[in-house]
């Protein structure tokens, strides 16, 4: 599995990329986190608001930041 | 009733007497911040709610290919439901111009999203009552919808910055939140906002208490009231480079007016603070040319100098 974590590098972008890690680590799956601060992939995926999480090239969500048990729903 | 408590607070509890500057000071920051948080908790949480039927990419699909006057308008009152943080403006833009939102019309957007918002429309109404609040609402949009339609008659599209243009743009699925979820977002939107904004809050309060207790009554009238041609140019050249949102700056705006400051120019400071900024101008330079971002913060500073004397000379 692939998640990317999407946002320019603002403080919310840092918080769910922890809590990315998290959610990973406690569902015991494996997957590979990337986080992505190019503008251009960033608008690849049309999101306009970060930070998004994109899970194997689906937006899962943007503009907020999800928390660990959210994200785990999403895995 | 929030007033009683206040009162009991500063003067029964603490043993401060009435009339005294201290006393006086601290009854207001008590009275004050209580009766703001509490309409900022309620209002920010309904409107999170609504906000949740405006993502930004449904905002674009609204305004593209939209043709000026009209879409100047709807983007400037789609602005205040729209979310929209600071630090997502290179990619809200982008995404705007680059799905055929016309340049004068996103630009409409930009300025009224930071200026006109909850936060505004309820520290205005619990400070200043509602008619104040509506005059800032309209005057706000009208600076926003003439501004944009001036920026893209200029045509100035050749200032943005030219990978902009280039940019491919995918498209994504918006996925549809059922009302528990909604409610949930809302609970975190608050949540996050109040976070955000009560320093802020604290300060502002904290500094329009001590003017309120410690500065002359009048003092400013001489220099800041309506007679002097040259307050409102000064207080928007001031307020331009500071940063605060709206929270911070309206309880001290309110003091100024107290003490004199006449309120067209009190409104145009508030505007200047909340709508340009140092460090959005830093942000808005990845995607715009130094030329558009200076004829930006021009003509929005002058658009806001015009509302200033307006309501000096109205109200």
């Amino acid at each position: 599995m692939k998640i990317e974590v999407l946002g320019t590098g603002c403080a919310k972008c840092k918080t769910l990329y922890e809590n990315v890690k998290k959610a990973v680590e406690e569902s015991g799956k494996t997957a590979e986190i990337i986080k992505v601060e190019e503008i251009q992939k960033i608008m690849g995926y049309g999101v306009m608001s970060t930070p998004a999480l994109v899970v194997d090239g689906v937006v899962k969500f943007s503009g907020k930041c999800a928390s660990v048990a959210e994200i785990k729903e999403v895995l | 009733m929030l007033k009683q408590t206040a009162d009991y607070i500063t003067f029964d509890l603490l043993g401060l007497t009435p009339g005294t500057r201290l006393g006086e000071a601290l009854d207001f920051f008590i009275y004050d911040t209580t009766k703001i948080f509490l309409l900022l908790t309620t209002i920010i949480f309904v409107v999170a709610i609504i906000r949740t039927s405006f993502p930004p990419e449904k905002t674009k699909r609204l305004l593209s290919h939209k043709r000026e006057y009209v879409g100047n308008v709807l983007a400037a009152l789609l602005g205040i439901v729209t979310p929209f943080c600071s630090c997502s403006a290179v990619p809200l833009f982008i995404g705007f111009v680059e799905s055929g939102v016309p340049l004068g019309v996103t630009f409409s957007f930009l300025i009224s999203s930071p200026m006109v918002n909850e936060v505004a429309l309820i520290m205005l109404w619990g400070l200043f009552g509602w008619k104040i609040a509506l005059i800032y609402i309209g005057s706000g949009l009208l600076v926003a919808i003439i501004a944009g339609i001036i920026i893209g008659k200029l045509k100035m599209e050749k200032y943005v910055q030219d990978y902009v243009w280039k940019m491919q743009v995918g498209n994504t699925e918006i996925v549809k939140q059922t009302f528990r979820q909604k409610l949930e977002y809302a609970r975190e939107y608050t949540y996050e906002l109040l976070k955000k904004i009560w320093p802020y809050v604290i300060v502002g309060v904290g500094l329009g208490a001590f003017i309120h207790g410690f500065v002359p009554q009048d003092f400013l009238a001489r220099w800041a009231g309506r007679d002097n041609p040259f307050a409102v140019p000064i207080a928007v050249a001031l307020g331009v480079p500071l940063y605060s949102n709206a929270a911070g700056v309206i309880p001290i705006v309110h003091a100024l007016m107290e003490k004199g400051m006449a309120i067209g120019t009190v409104l145009a400071f508030m505007m200047a603070v909340t709508a340009l900024s140092l460090p959005e101008a830093i942000i808005l330079k990845n995607v715009l040319k130094n030329r558009l971002l200076a004829v930006f913060f021009g003509i929005v500073a002058i658009a806001i100098t015009l509302v200033g004397y307006l309501f000096n000379a109205i109200l």
